[in-house]
This record gives structure tokens, sequence and C-alpha cells, in this order.
């Protein structure tokens, strides 16, 4: 980006001086970033129809264009040009601004992704913050959507919804800590720099895990898409949308989505570098380029990946949901935090982002010993869950069992299974 | 450029916050809350106070205005009660420490004199860092007492929900069990 300001710069222009190329370039950018994100619901939507078709051993859309590509476009067409209808006794302007919202604040998230090396939208240094903010402005676009719709599923809708985000919320926000520790600043970029030599993933599985479900669940997706169960509460909160507010919501939606996407492979994949190759040495241009397809590769793989769950998972029960959150989720977090909070310091180096602390009793072992601590930590701690929680569940089994053979006498519930 | 710019978002927050009182829709003014609260988070930001900012729309826009909503909305109460009167003794005592309130926060801005950027925490220091790491050295170095005591206040606070959430649902089992 900085070259193409200095190019830009370099012509001579009248009235183009250093502040108006940059802000020009960066309206430019801004300005693709908000068009494309959006405008990748309909590739989202074609290859999420597709892979659940293979999965249930269909064919899926076929008709429109060559393998049923424009199928998507399509369905806008229709979805566009249908009524626009708002409900008797609705709250009109909350109404209207709900779906808007939505969309923002899932487009919004897209302005700290660092893309390529070079094509970072802010290197704001409170990133990971940013994220969650604006994540939080999706929830309340629910909640006006539900309430101002005037339908009682509407408003079911948006409860379970606030409820669940909520919940999930809390273990995501400890996991992103957790990386902001281990990365020692909570800008994208320089978390993607800290991932040179490993990536996070591979030294924390568990706290990768952990962010993906809990995120899965803040987008609203299978397993987790209690928000609009169909069988149970319609349509959730949009059930009174129609037409292009109806689309918003599901651009909203699928943007969402494939910003989580691009946040699991930023913080946790190495955003654009890969194992045996440095790709911010290339020559000027390639090293955008091959870091943006690296990228992307890697974010389609996590599309695929919630596309697998949406094709394969059953939907949570909303007990079974606030349960595994509240009870599993939050206190696995927390533990994850202190054991990974004590690696760090034990392995840390001198300085931590230009402010000098006292290096850690390890830390002549280097980025290495680091690594091997925090993957033993995350180890034992997934050990030790599964520990617990098969524990309590064999005691509370144990415990129906009991009041069950207390209740009827067993001989009649084998006379009953018998023929 | 930058005095427009503020006088624009405080314009907008003095509005919205004219809006949360005089709706007459609970949700209205909670939403009017919102508003508020996301232009103080831009002033926020146009001070170099990225932190601050962005924990204030993660705060108060993205929890506080949340559950605000959520409580209006499940209780139904959306219509709010109808005022009798304006002239009682509890908009009175409001009234007084209102004018209290406003004096000593006028006192201090125009008898102080108001400099910036004073000590180490100059604007070129604060970018060099990053915010977040200035603010956590000092919160965690020289603040460090009052931070443990807000997290107890916290603490307290949390405990004390589920303790009465708690006691509710048992005394509710107990009298189900002896009907």
């Amino acid at each position: 980006m900085q070259g193409i300001i200095e190019y830009l710069v370099s012509l001579n222009l009248p009235l183009l001086t250093e502040g108006t190329a940059r802000f020009l370039v960066l309206l430019v950018v801004a300005s693709i970033v908000a068009v494309v994100a959006p405008a990748s619901l309909i590739i989202l939507t074609w290859l999420e129809r597709k892979i659940i078709a293979r999965i249930q051993d269909r064919i899926g859309p076929n008709r429109a264009g060559p393998f049923g590509l424009l199928q998507a476009v399509a369905d806008m067409i229709k979805m566009f040009t249908k009524e626009d209808i708002t409900p008797a006794r609705a709250d009109r302007i909350v109404y209207n601004i709900a779906p808007g919202l939505a969309v923002f604040s899932s487009v919004m998230s897209f302005a700290v992704i660092p893309f390529a090396p070079g094509f970072v939208g802010t290197r704001l240094n409170v990133g990971l913050l940013y994220i969650v903010a604006v994540g939080g402005l999706g929830t309340l676009a629910i909640l006006m959507a539900g309430w101002s719709s005037n339908n009682k599923y509407s408003l079911l809708g948006a409860f379970r919804s606030v409820a669940m985000l909520l919940t999930y919320e809390i273990p995501m926000v400890m996991m992103l800590v957790i990386v902001a520790m281990a990365a020692g600043s909570m800008s994208l970029a320089d978390i993607v720099d800290a991932q040179r030599s490993m990536w996070y993933a591979v030294s924390m599985p568990v706290v990768f895990l952990v962010f993906f479900f809990a995120g899965i669940a803040e987008v609203g997706r299978s397993p987790f898409d209690l928000i609009e169960a169909e069988s149970e509460i319609i349509a959730g909160f949009h059930t009174e949308y129609s037409g292009i507010k109806f689309g918003m919501f599901m651009i909203g939606e699928y943007v969402h989505m494939f910003a989580l996407s691009f946040f699991s492979a930023v913080l946790f994949f190495g955003g654009w570098h890969i194992p045996f190759m440095d790709v911010t040495a290339l020559p000027a241009p390639w090293a955008a380029i091959i870091g943006l397809i690296v990228l992307l590769v890697k974010v389609f793989f996590f599309v695929f990946v919630m596309m697998w769950f949406r094709g394969t998972l059953p939907r949570f029960r909303i007990d079974q949901l606030l349960d595994f959150g509240w009870k599993f989720l939050v206190p696995l977090s927390l533990v994850l935090l202190i054991g990974v909070a004590f690696v760090v310091k034990l392995f840390s180096p001198g300085s931590s982002a230009g402010i000098p602390v006292p290096p850690g009793p390890l830390s002549g072992l280097g980025i290495a010993g680091e690594v091997v601590g925090l993957l033993v930590v995350n180890l034992a701690i997934a050990g030790l869950a599964m520990a617990v929680v098969s524990a309590l569940a064999r005691r509370s089994r144990n415990k129906v069992l009991r009041a069950i053979s207390a209740v009827e006498p067993p001989a009649a519930v084998t006379a009953q299974s018998k023929p | 450029m930058e005095q427009t710019l503020f006088l624009l978002i405080a314009a907008i927050s003095v509005i919205a916050a004219l809006g949360v009182v005089f709706n007459r829709n609970v949700v209205h003014s909670a939403l009017s809350l919102l508003v508020n609260f996301c232009a103080l988070a831009v002033l926020y930001f146009m001070l170099n106070a990225q932190f601050l900012g962005i924990a204030q729309i993660l705060v108060y826009a993205g929890a506080i205005v949340v559950l605000f909503l959520f409580v209006v909305m499940l209780l139904g109460a959306e219509l709010g009660e109808k005022v009798t009167s304006w002239l009682t003794v509890q908009n009175g005592v409001m009234a007084v420490l209102a004018v209290i309130l406003l004096t000593v926060i006028g006192t201090a801005v125009f008898e102080s004199v108001i400099q910036g950027a004073r000590g180490d925490f100059t604007p070129e220091a604060v970018q060099q860092y990053g915010q977040v790491q200035l603010v956590a050295s000092a919160l965690f170095t020289d603040y460090v007492l009052p931070f443990q005591l807000v997290a107890v206040l916290l603490s307290v606070g949390v405990i004390g929900v589920i303790w009465l959430a708690q006691r509710h649902q048992q005394s509710s089992a107990r009298r189900e069990f002896h009907d």
C-alpha cells in the first residue's frame, strides 16, 4: 500500500500531496472491501448449497449457468424484487434500522484484517477489542429486529440469541486475551508477525478449538443456530422481514461467517505465513499476491469446515447449549487463561512491545521452548477437562439410574421390554 | 477540520442525550443512549485514546445497552408509566444534585489551566508505544490497589446476584414441595 502511495506522489499531479494520495488509496481499498465482503454472499451461498448437497447425496443447484453458478444471482434478483412488507403496529424506525446495523457490524470487522504483507486496513493497536466491540453491535441489531417486528416468535428468537451470544462471548474474549498475551500485542498485523515461526493453532490447539466453537456460536451457525430454529420459532428474529431487508440479514450472517474464517486464519493459522517459506521476503508485488492467496486458501478451508458442520451435526437444545457454554467452555477458558499466562511468563523475552520487562526464568530456551511449553499445558488442561467431565457425567447418570430403579421395580421393566 | 468534526459529534451526543430523557418509548430512549455512547467513543478516538473509545463501545454499547433493552423487552415495559406530576421531592433532590455536579465540572473546566500533554504521556509517547501497553503498565504498577478494589467490588456484585437467585430458587422449590 505504501508503494502505491509513493508511486502516486511521484507522478507529481496537481493537488496530489502525500495526504490526499493516502486518503484516495485508503478510500479505494475500503470501497473494494466493503463491496467484496457482501458480494461474497453469492459465492458462499452457492458453495454452501453444493457442499451440503454432496454431503446429503444430492447434486444441488445445476440449472442456472454452468455448475449452477448463477443460482445465487437468480436468488438475489428474486429476493430484491419481492414486496417489502412492514407488519402492522411494528416500530417503523427501529424495524428499518436493524437490517442496516446487521450488515454494518459484520462488514466493519473487515477493517482491521491484515490481508497481505503491506495491505493492512488499519494498524489499530486495539484490533482484538475492536473485533469484539463491532461484533457486539450485531447482537443489538438482532434484538432491535426481534422487538420491533411486533411478533412473539421474533421476540423469542431475539431473546434466545442474546442469551446465547452473551454466553459464548465470554470464552471467545478469553481466547482473544490468550492470543494477545502470547503475541504481546493486540494489533492483528503484529499477531500475524508473531506466528512467523509457529502457528498458534499448533502450539495452542485447545485455545483454537474453544475459539472456533465459541465463534460459530457467535455467528449463529449450525449446530448453534438456535436463533433461527425453524422447528420451534419459525425463523427467529427475522420472521417478519421480507425482500431486501431479509436479504440484508442474510448478507450479515454470511459476512459474519466469512469474517470468523478470516479471524481463525489470521489469529491461529499464521495469516499469510506458510511453513518452510518466507512469503514476506518475496519481491514486491509477489509478496502481497501470494500472501493474499495463502490467506484465502486458509479462509475457505474454515468456510468449508463450517458448512461441513451444518451438513452433519444436528442442532443443540437451548438448555444443552447454555450448559455447554457456562458449565464447560467458561471454566475451561479460565483455566486455559491461567495456564497460558504462566507459560508465557516463564518464557517471556526481555521486552514486550517497547516496554522493558524482566525476562522469564526459562527465556534461554527461546521460541522452541515456549511452543513445547504451551503445547504441554494445552494438552494437560484438555485431558483434565475430559476427565472431570466424564466423572461428572458418570455420577449424574448413576443418580438417574438409581432414581429410576427406586421408583419402579426392575422386574416390570424387563417384563415390558420382552415382547 | 478537527474542530468542525468535534462540534458535529458533540451536537449529536447532546441531541441523543436529550432523546434519552424526552422519548416516551423506553426502547427508543435506550437506543438514543446507544447513539450517545457511540458519539462519546468517537470523541475519545479523536483524542487519540483508542483503548478508551473501544472499551466504551464494548462495555456500554455492547453490554449495558443490550441488558437495558433485554430487561425492557422481557418485562414488556416499553411505554413506561405515566408521569402524573413533575413536582415531586425526588425530582427536587435530583435537580439540586445536578446543579452541584454541573458547578463542579464547570469550575474544573474554567478555573484550571488545561494542559493536554504533561508528564510522560505526551501524544508522541502515546503513539510510540501503542495505548494498550501504556494503559496496562499504568494500571498494573501505579494504580494496582484501586484496580484490585474495583475487582473486589465487581466480584461482590456477581456473588450477591448468584446468592439472591439461588435463594429465590430454593424457596420456590420448597413451596412447591409443601404444596
